[in-house]
């Protein structure tokens, strides 16, 4: 979190990188996430080493939400997992097809487990014997904030005592290419971000998460996301801050702009600074929200995640007076 | 609001099911597929949907997808830009929708679907197409279309639901877990009616992972067999109608069956193959038991996962004697996968559906043409058609990364 929060408070867009794509493709910009040097133990973990970058960013990210990196030693029967992706294990997935193209005959067998949604979970189960509840949900950017609500469920209704909510992605020309058909000018970028719900006082709180806004056709499909309006029980004016989704793209800074216009208070714009991480963006916004109510920047923040394609969420956290 | 939740019922309400539809390769609907299940047909043949020729196995349990989809809201631009998954989710939900009586209902009624790889042939369309510089006018509508999300949002528009959508991909446990998660929302009070199921198409990527793991069997998919190979890949979708009892009895609506338990429990024991004494499907059976209020004893009938593969079939044989235990010898048990295959996303819920289609006609669908038995099994293995009087019915559901979920289902009183 220290290097996301200094990257946050510079608020200046991370160095970007061309990415390899086959020929006749356009070359396209993107970030990634810097290898770390030295390399992190988990790394060596049996179920780790094989593994494609989006388990090695969830399981990064899940130890500094648990707030250990000894949880490997623990048996964590009573802890939930949900994992949250938009793209999911698409460099293994694109390296197996090419295989299957090619051969299928020799197709890797070791290659495609680790295509599978849930796989990044499942190895997070096992590197923290977690041995209750997983589930992978697949959706878009607001995922992760629905998420944060089911994780709730779980804990209120005392079937785990903490649960784990994670979002990762990993860059691949396939994915950042599909990005560049729907907005151009985004900057595909790769990471996770985790959050620990548990029901002890803590001096953050959720303290609302909106009803999904779907873009069915009866509300425009995804041109909706510019008329729609925040549910009436919602009220964004009690949070002083926002953090929002514009990217420095210009098509989806000119919708966010037009959403938010009436906005009175101060915005945040994670994905500015980061990138278009796709299923990860909505836990950025999260987790910038967070950071600043820890920092005592903020009392109340409201995180709104207007979703490429399926649906627009929002969440209020807040700072439990001392 | 999602979150705080809303007050909870102070005893949960029953969930029951009101509307099932299922299309499998032994057919489209209810009728067909009892038909079948009850008389144990197989639907194995050689794949025409993708080449094999250079495959290890060129067999699967492909279904013949009607030419025409049923009659829904969906615009026919919308019809034409689905994939096949799409089309069997939508003839499954129609019928589902159709029997409970949901085709213009409307309103608030959350979607929870549970799929491995929602419009795969579309993602391998728009690789291909991607590598060969061709078609680009067509590759954004791949991209949409390939997307499970977008498979739900279908159903939003084909029946002007307009309730959360909640989409999990727990591998083969997949359909299950959405079962069971519906089941909760309901009886948490988040909701009176979900449209829950799960769904899967053939698709090249899969049936080659599939292979190159030498899962597949070469002869035929023979759940419990002592010489069992592995297993055959199917495709289908299962959907059922979910609303709470009081809901149900106050629009007259049939009830086809409850849904009385979930259990969920998570193996870590290896990324495919199974913990060999089945911890986690033990404690998935027990915790859906234990919310059903049954014991073992009570258990009509288990249709099993039963993949045919030696790791599983062993594994859940274990964790079927522990569960069981003095009740063992008294289990009946079989895989439908010997009729279907494996259908991956879409298994748990169309197991669920034929668990549900078993209570109702009071039979237990059999595996037919099994020879001896594996050693590890102490149960009985169902392997002709038979009539039975029962009430509950167990089915288990596992997955890839150790994703088990059981689910038990009761007769409507």
């Amino acid at each position: 979190m220290s290097s996301f929060c200094r990257a946050l408070e510079q608020n200046e867009p991370l160095p970007v990188e061309a990415l390899t794509a086959p020929a006749g493709q356009p070359v396209m910009r993107v970030r990634r996430v810097p290898v770390p040097n030295p390399k992190p133990s988990f790394f060596a973990h049996p179920r780790l080493r094989r593994t494609s970058p989006i388990a090695q960013f969830s399981v990064g990210a899940a130890l500094e939400a648990l707030g250990s990196d000894q949880a490997d030693s623990m048996k964590q029967s009573r802890l939930g997992i949900i994992s949250c992706a938009f793209a999911g294990c698409v460099n293994y997935s694109r390296r197996f097809y090419e295989e299957v193209l090619r051969e299928p005959s020799t197709a890797s067998p070791l290659i495609f487990p680790e295509t599978v949604f849930n796989a990044p979970s499942s190895h997070l189960s096992a590197f923290l014997g977690a041995t209750g509840r997983n589930y992978t949900l697949v959706g878009d950017q607001g995922e992760f904030v629905k998420a944060l609500a089911l994780a709730a469920d779980w804990l209120d209704r005392g079937w785990v005592d903490r649960c784990l909510i994670t979002a990762a992605e990993e860059l691949d020309w396939l994915t950042a290419g599909a990005l560049e058909l729907f907005d151009h000018g985004a900057c595909a970028a790769e990471g996770a971000g985790a959050l620990c719900l548990g029901r002890d006082p803590s001096p953050v709180e959720l303290a609302c998460v909106t009803e999904p806004q779907l873009y069915d056709r009866r509300r425009g499909g995804r041109n909706g996301r510019r008329s729609m309006a925040w549910p009436s029980e919602f009220s964004p004016k009690s949070c002083d801050l926002l953090c929002d989704g514009r990217s420095g793209s210009p098509v989806t800074d000119h919708l966010e702009d037009e959403l938010w216009k009436d906005w009175p208070g101060k915005r945040c714009s994670p994905r500015r600074v980061f990138g278009e991480g796709l299923g990860v963006s909505g836990a950025w916004q999260v987790l910038a929200g967070i950071q600043a109510l820890q920092r005592g920047h903020s009392g109340a923040v409201f995180v709104g995640v207007v979703g490429t394609n399926e649906q627009r969420v929002g969440a209020v956290f807040r700072r439990n007076p001392d | 609001m999602l979150f705080p939740p809303p007050v909870r019922p102070q005893s949960p309400p029953r969930v029951v099911v009101t509307g099932a539809g299922i299309i499998t390769p032994l057919g489209l609907g209810w009728k067909a597929n009892a038909e079948a299940f009850q008389k144990g047909r197989k639907s194995l043949r050689p794949v025409t949907l993708f080449d094999v020729a250079r495959q290890r196995c060129q067999l699967a349990c492909e279904l013949d997808l009607p030419a025409v989809l049923p009659a829904t809201a969906l615009s026919s631009r919308q019809e034409n830009r689905m994939g096949r998954a799409a089309k069997m989710l939508l003839h499954a939900a129609h019928e589902a929708c159709t029997q409970a009586n949901w085709q213009r209902a409307g309103g608030e009624i959350p979607i929870v679907l549970g799929t491995t790889s929602a419009g795969m042939t579309l993602g391998e369309d728009y690789y291909r197409q991607a590598v060969a510089g061709t078609d680009r006018d067509r590759q954004a509508a791949r991209v949409v279309h390939y997307q499970a999300q977008r498979q739900a949002l279908d159903l939003v528009d084909a029946f002007g639901f307009h309730g959360p959508v909640t989409i999990i991909a727990n591998a083969c446990a997949s359909g299950a877990n959405a079962i069971g998660h519906a089941f909760e929302l309901i009886q948490s009070g988040r909701a009176t009616r979900v449209l829950a199921g799960g769904y899967d198409a053939l698709s090249h990527l899969v049936y080659a992972g599939f292979d190159s793991l030498k899962a597949l069997s070469l002869t035929t998919c023979r759940p419990f067999e002592a010489n069992r190979d592995g297993l055959a890949l199917g495709e289908g979708a299962g959907v059922v109608c979910l609303e709470s009892m009081e809901s149900a009895q106050s629009r007259g609506a049939t009830v086809l069956g409850e849904i009385a338990g979930y259990g969920s429990a998570t193996d870590v024991h290896h990324l495919t193959q199974p913990q060999p004494e089945g911890d986690a499907a033990v404690e998935s059976m027990t915790q859906a038991c234990r919310q059903a209020g049954v014991n073992p004893f009570q258990i009509g009938y288990i249709n099993a996962h039963g993949t045919g593969t030696p790791a599983n079939d062993v594994a859940e044989a274990q964790a079927i004697n522990r569960w069981a235990g003095p009740a063992v010898a008294d289990m009946t048990v079989s895989s439908t996968k010997a009729s279907v295959g494996h259908l991956l996303g879409a298994a748990g819920a169309v197991e669920a559906i034929v668990c549900l289609m078993a209570l109702h006609g009071q039979w237990r669908p059999p595996e037919i043409g099994l020879g001896i038995l594996d050693p590890a099994i102490r149960f009985r293995v169902v392997q002709v058609t038979e009539s039975a009087a029962f009430d509950y019915a167990l089915t288990n559901s596992f997955g890839f990364g150790g994703a088990n979920a059981s689910l038990v289902l009761r007769r409507p009183a």
